[in-house]
């Protein structure tokens, strides 16, 4: 299985970069980059993606390790709860007589 | 992107003094040793960040682009710092250092003067130069001198990252291709004849007991740090030929004209421009 963004010109395998901002908050992903291992691929995040003070922690992820929903199926997949507001709580009124709702 | 701002934190660059990125006590006036001796360091740092800024766009991949570029924007910031307290003493500006000294007035070690070679030659003088830099700096932070001693609380954390960087790469390198193998080290031993001028111990030193790092007293555990990386390596110290050095009484290595020409050329057909 070829790895994504890895070609004859490019030998180096994908990684996907997740920074965590602060104490508290989860990482969140800010981007990808090319590195020959996962060691590297750290320091390489840390060099490319935290060089503003963005970040207390990184996590990197080969690329390959992620599976995605497939963007042609958008319509299929995320599109369908449109219309549905009975799916939110929200949509209910609350019964006369229901304590602690 | 739908949230600019996340990524990046608060910062803007408008608000970034660059006077303000300065370590040290600002109204501290240095003495002509201490002058001298920042000049060392200072001058060190600031021909390697030139150096190192030659990778920029020519690196192997973009990420050490970057990885390269920050390193020596660190080592930009030291020598900042260092030049402008070197300056105090005779009333000069860190660009007054900087762009109007010439090449024998220039106090760099020839190990950092050494040419950027290949990625590996450019790894051997990082391993060398960062191991020195974390031994010196690590000590430097008790300097009975408060502005040394700030500046070296702030450049020990930057310089650590620079060892560990150049030491992913030595290993890497080292242990990777027969080809890359062979090139970490022809790299090392073309650097290593550079390595003992750093620990020499000048006149200057015994006028400064207790303010500079005395460069022999660090020897060992620079010695015990590289000797570990190498181990682990699988490459053998270089023994034999050791330059004559000279460096820090303005007697330099071939190449320190050269990289001061591209340094100071803007600066000095277009005196007092600001951009």
């Amino acid at each position: 299985m070829s790895t994504p963004g890895q070609s004859p010109a490019e030998p180096w395998p994908l990684w996907e970069v997740f920074v965590r901002a602060g104490r508290g908050l989860s990482h969140v992903h800010v981007g990808s980059l090319h590195a020959p291992d996962a060691e590297m691929a750290v320091r390489n995040a840390r060099d490319v993606y935290t060089r503003r003070n963005e970040g207390v922690s990184v996590w990197v992820v080969p690329a390959d390790a992620i599976t995605t929903s497939d963007p042609d199926a958008k319509g299929a997949w995320f599109e369908s709860p449109a219309g549905k507001n009975y799916r939110h709580a929200s949509y209910y009124t609350a019964s006369e007589g229901v304590k602690h709702l | 992107m739908n949230e600019p701002d996340s990524a990046h934190g608060a910062v803007s660059v408008d608000a970034i003094t660059l006077s303000a990125e300065l370590a040290g006590e600002a109204d501290a006036v240095a003495s002509a040793d201490v002058a001298e001796y920042a000049l060392w360091l200072g001058d060190d740092a600031l021909v390697l960040a030139q150096q190192l800024g030659w990778w920029i766009s020519r690196a192997p991949e973009l990420e050490e682009d970057v990885a390269l570029g920050n390193i020596g924007l660190d080592l930009i910031g030291h020598a900042r710092s260092l030049l402008r307290y070197a300056g105090t003493a005779t009333g000069r500006t860190e660009d007054d250092l900087a762009y109007w000294r010439d090449e024998p007035e220039f106090r760099s070690a020839w190990l950092f003067e050494q040419p950027n070679g290949d990625f590996a030659h450019t790894i051997a003088r990082q391993l060398i130069a960062s191991v020195y830099l974390v031994e010196l700096y690590s000590r430097l932070r008790a300097s009975q001198d408060a502005t040394l001693a700030a500046i070296a609380a702030k450049a020990v954390k930057e310089v650590d990252y620079h060892r560990d960087h150049a030491t992913q790469w030595t290993l890497r390198l080292a242990l990777g291709t027969e080809e890359s193998r062979r090139r970490m080290t022809l790299a090392l031993a073309d650097l290593w004849p550079y390595v003992d001028e750093l620990f020499v111990d000048e006149p200057l030193v015994d006028r400064l007991e207790g303010v500079a790092v005395r460069p022999s007293t660090i020897r060992p555990a620079f010695d015990a740090v590289i000797d570990s990386v190498l181990a682990e390596a699988e490459l053998v110290r270089p023994a034999g030929f050791i330059a004559a050095g000279g460096g820090r009484v303005g007697r330099h290595f071939s190449t320190l004209g050269y990289i001061l020409a591209e340094m100071q050329v803007l600066a000095r057909q277009h005196p007092g421009a600001s951009w």
